[in-house]
């Protein structure tokens, strides 16, 4: 495996792990671990680093929705343009242009649930070439960037043994 | 009631003290762990619960499920290893029961059974209750407890019937390499002993492949190899491990498993078979998991002053300490809650250091690191 890929696999469980522990867990030396980021970062495999929040348990925390996207393409109008325009509005969280019964899956983040509606109905439906939008309310959560919510420890070994 | 001399005789392991230290306590990382913090790979676990949805719960054939012991034959020949599923493979209920019925099937009264040490608790006891007679050969810190021929010959193993391997080893990490088995090898022809050979972390190696003494020339025939399904498929649970040998040994120990235990349990068996076909992906994800793990636990115990020599195999480091291993884990155990089991547990040589398992998260290793190094700090 090379550099770059052994650090992003480190980096995807963990954004938050110091460059000395990175070389450790990784054999490298930390110029080489500092260098792989820089280059993952130049090379636009690496867009950011981002908490994964439980928002449910935030006070006035937000509310998300998935949203199925409809499209009819023209001539002038493809898929990079439709989404160039949804992915501009800061309430989409992700956008991904999908296969199967419709085109694009929207996440959306908002204050509450009449937030979501108003942008859904205001903002994206009425683009022309949007034409059916239908919105999934996220009622709970158990999982996120591959991280399990739950309480406590569920490890039931013996904590000592042979 | 009035017990046998033999099971009254039988030591506590001494694992067992450190197991109820621990449990008093409700704040304990621990550090002392035998066995993986995966679970089962889930198409594995599928299969278990869908061959119990269509009532698979007879029993199987003595020597294990004919598909399940052709699949094992496959399976080993990536280490070389070529067994016949019809007479030379067994399968058992976990790797321990193998390597009891190999002493019960190879060790007569008397016989000297020879035992690198430190290692898994298990083989003492096993011998004795064969009515064999334990021989220690002592392996080194600065031989990384690789085996070699004048330790073998130091502790007088040439007058020994059998010799024990366990690599990569339990409580050190340690793996052997081609050539250093080809000097083992060489002895046991030498000297005419058999050998069991216990890999049942073969799965777990880093940076180069698992290697066998039953490969070197002319072991073959005087080997068995015990494995299972326990650690690299995270199945410890599930009890199901399996003996590779000459017909002859197999055949012996298969008539002393269809008395004591008749076949081993039939929904590991289904589940193994999976794990078997469909399940490497999740292996070498865990295999890489381990890893850097065990690259950080190594260079931190290094960085603190407790030298560690770099494992090759299974998921223990083992610290050098620097003196009373067991004061040292009772008053880091009393001081940090951090639970690690005192190399002296298992046998000659593992005196002076501790036994660290990495399996457990790497949240929980470096928490515990952290802690592990201010309690070296406080006692300088």
């Amino acid at each position: 495996m090379d550099a770059e890929r052994e650090v992003l696999d480190v980096l995807a469980r963990n954004a938050r792990e110091d460059i000395d522990d990175i070389a450790a867990q990784t054999g490298l030396d930390a110029d080489a671990v500092a260098a792989a980021i820089d280059a993952l970062e130049a090379d636009n495999v690496v867009h950011g680093y981002q908490a994964v929040v439980d928002w449910d348990r935030v006070d006035e925390g937000k509310i998300r929705a998935i949203v199925e996207i409809n499209v009819e393409l023209d001539r002038e109008t493809g898929y990079e343009q439709v989404a160039d325009r949804i992915a501009k509005f800061p309430a989409v969280d992700a956008l991904h242009l999908v296969s199967g019964d419709y085109d694009f899956a929207v996440e959306v983040l908002g204050e509450n649930m009449q937030d979501v509606s108003e942008f859904i109905s205001e903002q994206v439906a009425p683009m022309p070439a949007v034409t059916q939008t239908v919105t999934h309310y996220i009622m709970d959560t158990y999982k996120d960037g591959g991280i399990r919510f739950e309480d406590g420890d569920d490890d039931d070994r013996l904590s000592v043994s042979p | 009631m009035r017990l046998s001399d033999r099971a009254r005789d039988l030591p506590e392991s001494g694992i067992r003290k450190f197991f109820e230290l621990a449990e008093a306590r409700d704040d304990v990382i621990s550090l002392g762990v035998g066995e993986p913090d995966f679970s089962a790979p889930w198409a594995a676990r599928t299969a278990a619960i869908d061959s119990l949805e269509r009532g698979k719960t007879s029993y199987t054939s003595n020597r294990g499920m004919a598909a399940l012991r052709e699949r094992i034959a496959d399976h080993h020949e990536r280490y070389d290893q070529s067994y016949d599923p019809a007479e030379e493979v067994l399968v058992t209920t976990g790797a321990s029961e193998a390597v009891d019925l190999a002493f019960r099937a190879l060790v007569d009264p008397g016989d000297t059974v020879a035992v690198h040490e430190p290692t898994y608790i298990s083989y003492g006891p096993g011998i004795e209750l064969a009515g064999g007679e334990q021989l220690t050969v002592p392996t080194r810190a600065g031989d990384d407890f690789a085996l070699t021929r004048e330790s073998l010959e130091a502790a007088g193993a040439a007058e020994a019937d059998l010799l024990v391997l366990c690599y990569p080893n339990n409580p050190t990490g340690a793996t052997m390499t081609e050539e250093e088995y080809a000097e083992v090898a060489a002895f046991c022809r030498d000297e005419d002993l058999r050998v069991i050979a216990d890999e049942i972390y073969s799965a777990l190696t880093y940076g180069a492949d698992h290697a066998s003494i039953a490969t070197q020339p002319g072991m073959r025939e005087r080997t068995v190899v015990v494995n299972g399904f326990s650690k690299a498929y995270a199945m410890t649970g599930l009890r199901l491990g399996y003996a590779l040998g000459p017909a002859e040994a197999i055949d012996a120990m298969n008539r002393i498993h269809q008395y004591t235990m008749l076949s081993a349990p039939t929904t590991p068996q289904y589940a193994a078979i999976e794990a078997l076909d469909r399940c490497d992906e999740e292996v070498t994800e865990m295999v890489d998991e381990y890893n850097r793990r065990r690259r950080l636990v190594v260079s931190r115990f290094n960085e603190m002053g407790l030298d560690t020599f770099e494992p090759g195999g299974a998921f223990y480091a083992f610290p050098d300490c620097g003196g009373d291993d067991e004061a040292f884990a009772e008053e880091l155990l009393e001081a940090q809650g951090v639970a690690v089991v005192p190399g002296s547990v298992f046998g000659e040589g593992g005196e002076g250091h501790l036994r660290v398992s990495y399996a457990t998260s790497m949240r929980e290793l470096k928490e515990a690191t952290d802690r592990i190094a201010a309690f070296v700090d406080g006692r300088d």
